[in-house]
């Protein structure tokens, strides 16, 4: 309609800026706290706020991720091997995004940042491809000298609390939580407190990619906040730790975290200082957070 | 058919009736002479069977065995063991100070490091092999040594404690060699010193379930045997010594509770592995937060045996029984509840009763004991304690007449009916033979209160359909699931629990993960 | 569990039969094999092996089932039921001499008298295949030449097609040509091959009349196995919870041991209760198990062992 244009020049579009939220059983909720906190890119300049999850926002996490428990446990593992790898296809289609995103994050060059983006998708085609593998590495049938069939097989060990690594918020990230979910576990996750958008960014790839709500959640906020109250609460089964390293004022948080999760015996990764989160994880990040069951059956007409 | 009840043949009847002559001519005149040994629908009684004490030969006091030798404590102080049968002191026995564990970490030290770790795998095993062999060679002296000390029956340290622990030794031996095939990488390397802490109720067995797979992989061990019961373990560093194992690879450092705390917190170990109660494990899962060792725990449980309807009856009753009576149910796995469905749920509970009676309680030694004695004087309080809540609860208690000796600590096989899931006896792990009867409706139901526990570690299920015993058994959470059968055991099969039952398997492949980088 | 048991006097159909026995409780295999094993454990000592002992020379079916028996093997059998040990007159005689039909004539006359009685094989044993009226006709001719008990064989063919009713017909038809003698319906568990079906037999010979419920010929291995017994001693005590009934039980073939024998009668009282421990609801089917026994009651007695040319073979 340009008959009602007054002047030939455009007016300069206004960007749709995003809200950055939490990720709890498959909504985007805001910290039901109401807090928010600045996030900067690595030279300093605002980005954007942040969520500032809550201990109740943790609470409701886990409440999230137990009830989804069951049901993702319940899939076959050729299932979850297609959802996770939907979820790589989805990021593929958003690397431009993530590219961006972790440059700011991280200060590292688009090329440099291109590889990383590289490198988080395949993580998820590595561990979708696990799926349906690592029972069978990790179980067997155990020859006991009785009649008897025996086996043992892996069984994901419930509700797994995930501390992201700090210095590594997109790679990092991704290289904690889908070794978690592939084997059928619910996570709730604990974003990089410096870096939480690729995580945010990453919550909005998995709420397209036929993950069903619950199985992951993602917060953003405070380590030093939300951590204890997740090593201690009681219908947390796991804890990954890697993030629990470099947390500014939250002295020995890893040793503080482990002793709490000690209360309900939970199954603790402790962090590695010295990980390369590149290399090949093997079956390192599956193997802590499952339950071996062995099951007997008597052998006779 | 004829209405009696009781058939018998025509000569029978006057025979089995009269107990005396036969017939008109009883010509063989042996009728009257039967009468003394005629049991005609009487019990055969068994007349004791004790096993013999003889091939036991007890010493007055036993020291720690460190670097190979058994020497005074430096702490200077013992304790008593006493068998539970009777109260009768056994022996006096070494409590192991700071000065003593710190020898003896020292000592497993040097041995990993000069000696062991270094050892082609084919020659540790070869240790290891001579080790099963002179356990199966002193068989009977350790498994009275050990009804002696623990007060289990002879029948169990005869036919399972001793030969399983035996069977754990051999079972390893043949990995000293084959570590690169344990899933843990292709050049995996020991651990180092381990700390390890036994319970009471198996105390040989679980010596070889801690001891053979660290010593195969390559680790160096030091072990404090519970304070009840140090004896088998100072006997098997005589098997030790026997094997010319080098000094230092095992040592035994036995003692109490402080003890074993500054075992498992000593800084000299790499790692730590503990089997007894939850309340302990969490004790030393705190202690070791932070330090970077490493931890397995095998703790309580509070495991529910499911019987569907469709059961087999009989080896059900067999299954609950000796789920929750074997070892006077001081057993972590133990099925001490029973989720019947409710359709079967009286007849059930008749057949059990029944069975229960035939329990025999009494002298360990005696072959024909099926229930021997509660360990110490403090677990007896603590069943009676527990026992004590269920009546106070509203549950109600029953026993099979069963007469118990006047000395030494006893309790009856018991079982709780009107029992409901808010009932300590049915959250509580009790570990004695009290068995708690809870009931359900649908498949759903019989998993939703297996699983309602803090436990994990062991389940059992009944079934003659397979499909129905695969869905219960999957949903199970439980590191052990028994279908149509129950305490099963064997080196070969992995053993532990999920949430608080612990972490880490005791037992094949899976077992040697814990002694290994 | 059976809260009904068959009634003998209906003629029930296959499918009636087939809902019945097969909505009995299944045996598990190696849980029924396990427990007759723990039994096996159980340790019986002086004064309690003496009694039982006696009680197990009582017990025993002494037989002879062999196509070479002449009335001169049958007379020596019987000598030796009367008086096991000529040299002891504390020593008790067999329940009874178990022989083929056509020399039940020349056993009823050895035994007469002793208290002994004398069982037939009956019914065209040992393979049960041959038509109902000869199975009849060899039951007849056995209780009209003195028999006192009938041990016949189950058509072990139709049950394992399914044909319950054929054996319970035949069951019900030869308990009817037993008159006053005794029945003991003998299943072969060893062709049965599953325990399930061994516990499904049992109830249907209890149901169709039978007095004793016996595990094999003797002609088929394995015989009396130990999870065999327990499963049928299952059997009885249960059929008399549901029945009033009191059904004896008769393994025979393989005990041969006098510590097999004390077994069985451990696993009688602790699985059928103290009641079977009596003739007149367990027999044992021997032959060479005699003589252990009397060797054992002299080692009993005596305090030293025993050797086998100090007891009579017959």
């Amino acid at each position: 309609m340009s008959e009602h244009r007054h002047d030939g020049a455009a007016a300069p579009r206004v960007a749709v800026r995003k809200t950055h939220k939490l990720y709890i059983g498959g909504a985007f909720p805001r910290s039901e706290s109401g807090r928010s906190y600045p996030v900067a890119s690595a030279d300093g300049e605002h980005l954007a706020n942040a969520g500032m999850a809550s201990r109740k926002d943790a609470r409701d996490a886990v409440a999230a991720a137990r009830k989804a428990f069951p049901g993702w446990a319940g899939r076959t593992a050729y299932n979850r091997g297609q959802v996770l790898y939907r979820a790589a296809e989805m990021m593929e289609g958003r690397r431009a995004q993530f590219a961006a995103e972790l440059s700011a994050a991280t200060g590292a060059g688009r090329p440099e940042a291109e590889r990383e983006v590289s490198a988080a998708i395949d993580r998820w085609v590595y561990y979708a491809g696990w799926t349906d593998k690592a029972a069978q590495v990790l179980g067997g049938t155990n020859p006991v000298s009785g009649p008897y069939d025996n086996r043992s097989a892996p069984e994901p060990t419930g509700v797994v609390a995930v501390l992201a690594p700090q210095d590594a918020p997109l790679l990092g990230l991704v290289s904690v939580l889908a070794p978690v979910v592939a084997m059928g576990n619910t996570a709730v996750l604990v974003a990089s407190e410096r870096a939480p958008l690729p995580a945010v960014a990453l919550a909005e790839v998995l709420a397209t990619s036929d993950l069903p709500g619950g199985v992951a959640n993602i917060l953003t906020g405070r380590t030093a906040e939300l951590a204890p109250p997740l090593a201690a609460h009681a219908d947390v089964n796991a804890l990954d730790l890697a993030g629990a390293l470099d947390v500014a004022g939250a002295g020995d948080l890893a040793a503080d975290l482990e002793e709490a999760a000690a209360e309900t015996l939970k199954r603790v990764l402790r962090p590695d200082p010295a990980v390369e989160w590149e290399a090949d994880p093997g079956l390192g990040r599956i193997r802590p957070f499952l339950e071996t069951k062995t099951v007997w059956h008597p052998v006779g007409t | 058919m004829s209405s009696e009840d009781r058939p018998r043949a025509p000569e029978e009847q006057a025979a089995g009736a009269g107990g005396g002559e036969v017939g008109g001519e009883a010509a063989d005149g042996h009728g009257t002479s039967r009468k003394g040994s005629r049991l005609d629908g009487q019990p055969l009684e068994y007349a004791p069977a004790p096993e013999s004490r003889s091939v036991v030969r007890l010493r007055e006091a036993y020291d720690p065995f460190i670097d190979g030798e058994f020497a005074p404590a430096k702490s200077g102080e013992h304790l008593t063991t006493a068998n539970p049968a009777d109260e009768e002191p056994l022996a006096q026995v070494a409590v192991c100070g700071e000065a003593d564990v710190d020898r003896a970490v020292a000592a497993a030290r040097r041995a990993y490091d000069t000696v062991w770790r270094d050892l082609p795998g084919a020659e540790r095993g070869k240790y290891l092999f001579r080790i099963a062999r002179v356990l199966q060679e002193r068989a009977r002296e350790t498994a009275v040594l050990e009804t002696l000390d623990n007060g289990k029956p002879i029948k169990e340290t005869r036919d399972f404690d001793v030969p399983m622990a035996a069977a754990h030794f051999f079972y390893h031996a043949g990995w000293a060699d084959k570590l690169a095939y344990a899933g843990m990488g292709s050049d995996p390397r020991p651990v180092g010193v381990c700390a390890q802490v036994v319970p009471w109720n198996f105390p040989l067995l679980m010596l070889a379930w801690k001891i053979a797979p660290a010593l195969a992989a390559g680790n160096t061990a030091v072990l404090k045997p519970a304070e009840t019961t140090p004896l088998s373990a100072l006997l098997f560093a005589e098997v030790c010594q026997e094997a010319g194992l080098p000094p230092g690879v095992v040592n035994i450092v036995p003692g109490d509770g402080e003890t074993g705390r500054l075992l498992v917190s000593h800084p000299g170990a790499d790692k730590v592995a503990f089997t007894g109660s939850t309340e302990v494990g969490r004790g030393i899962a705190r202690t070791l937060a932070g330090t970077g060792k490493r931890l397995t725990l095998e703790l309580g449980g509070k495991g529910a045996n499911i019987v569907y309807d469709d059961a087999a009856l009989d080896q059900a009753v067999e299954g609950v029984v000796n789920g929750v009576f074997f070892n006077q149910g001081h057993v972590c796995c133990a099925g001490s509840r029973l989720l019947v469905q409710e359709s079967v749920a009286e007849e059930f509970l008749e057949r059990l009763r029944a069975r229960m009676a035939l329990l025999r309680l009494g002298d360990p030694l005696d072959k024909n004991t099926d229930i021997g004695a509660v360990n110490s004087a403090a677990q007896l309080e603590r069943i009676r304690a527990l026992a004590e809540t269920g009546r106070a609860e509203g549950a109600e208690a029953w026993s099979p007449p069963c007469p118990l000796p006047e000395r030494g600590h006893w309790f009856p096989p018991t079982v709780f009916t009107g029992v409901t899931q808010a009932h300590r006896v049915a959250r509580e792990e009790i570990f004695g033979p009290v068995l708690s009867v809870l009931t359900f409706r649908t498949p759903e139901e019989a998993v939703a209160k297996a699983n309602n526990t803090p436990y994990g570690l062991s389940a059992g299920v009944w079934t003659e359909k397979g499909s129905r015993m695969l869905w219960t058994a999957e949903r199970l959470r439980a590191g052990v699931v028994w279908s149509n059968t129950f305490n099963r055991f064997d080196p070969a099969s992995p053993f532990g629990g999920y949430k608080e039952s612990g972490y880490g398997r005791e037992g094949g492949r899976h077992g040697l993960e814990a002694y290994l980088v | 569990m059976p809260q009904t048991a068959i009634a003998a006097e209906q003629a029930p159909t296959n499918r009636a039969l087939r809902e019945f026995l097969h909505g009995l409780p299944g045996v598990d295999d190696v849980g029924a094999r396990e427990r007759a094993a723990g039994l096996a454990t159980r340790s019986v000592k002086t004064t309690a092996k003496a009694a039982a002992l006696d009680l197990a020379v009582r017990m025993v079916d002494l037989t002879t089932l062999e196509g070479a028996d002449t009335p001169g093997k049958v007379r020596a059998l019987a000598a030796k039921a009367r008086r096991p040990d000529p040299d002891d007159p504390d020593a008790p005689a067999a329940a009874a001499v178990c022989v083929y039909s056509d020399l039940v004539g020349v056993a009823a006359e050895a035994v007469r008298g002793s208290g002994v009685g004398v069982a037939s094989v009956a019914t065209a044993f040992p393979s049960g295949r041959a038509p109902l009226e000869a199975k009849l006709a060899d039951t007849r001719r056995a209780v009209a030449d003195g028999a006192t008990e009938i041990d016949m064989v189950i058509d072990r063919g139709a049950f394992l097609a399914g044909d319950y009713r054929k054996v319970h017909e035949e069951i019900t038809a030869v308990r009817e040509a037993c008159g006053g003698a005794h029945l003991k319906v003998i299943l072969e568990t060893g062709e049965l091959a599953t325990l399930d079906n061994v516990r499904r037999a049992s109830w249907l010979a209890m149901g169709a009349g039978a007095d004793f419920i016996k595990t094999s010929t003797g002609k088929v291995a394995p015989a009396a196995t130990p999870p065999v017994v327990l499963v049928m001693l299952e059997a009885v005590r249960d059929n008399l919870a549901a029945t009033g009934r009191a059904v004896g039980v008769k393994p025979a073939g393989g005990i041969r041991t006098a510590k097999d024998a004390i077994r069985n009668l451990v696993m009688v009282q602790e699985v059928a209760g103290p009641r079977w421990l009596d003739p007149a609801l367990f027999r044992i089917g021997a032959s060479s198990l005699l003589n252990d026994l009397l060797m054992q009651r002299a080692k009993q007695r005596t305090g030293a062992y025993a050797g086998p040319d100090y007891f009579t073979i017959d």
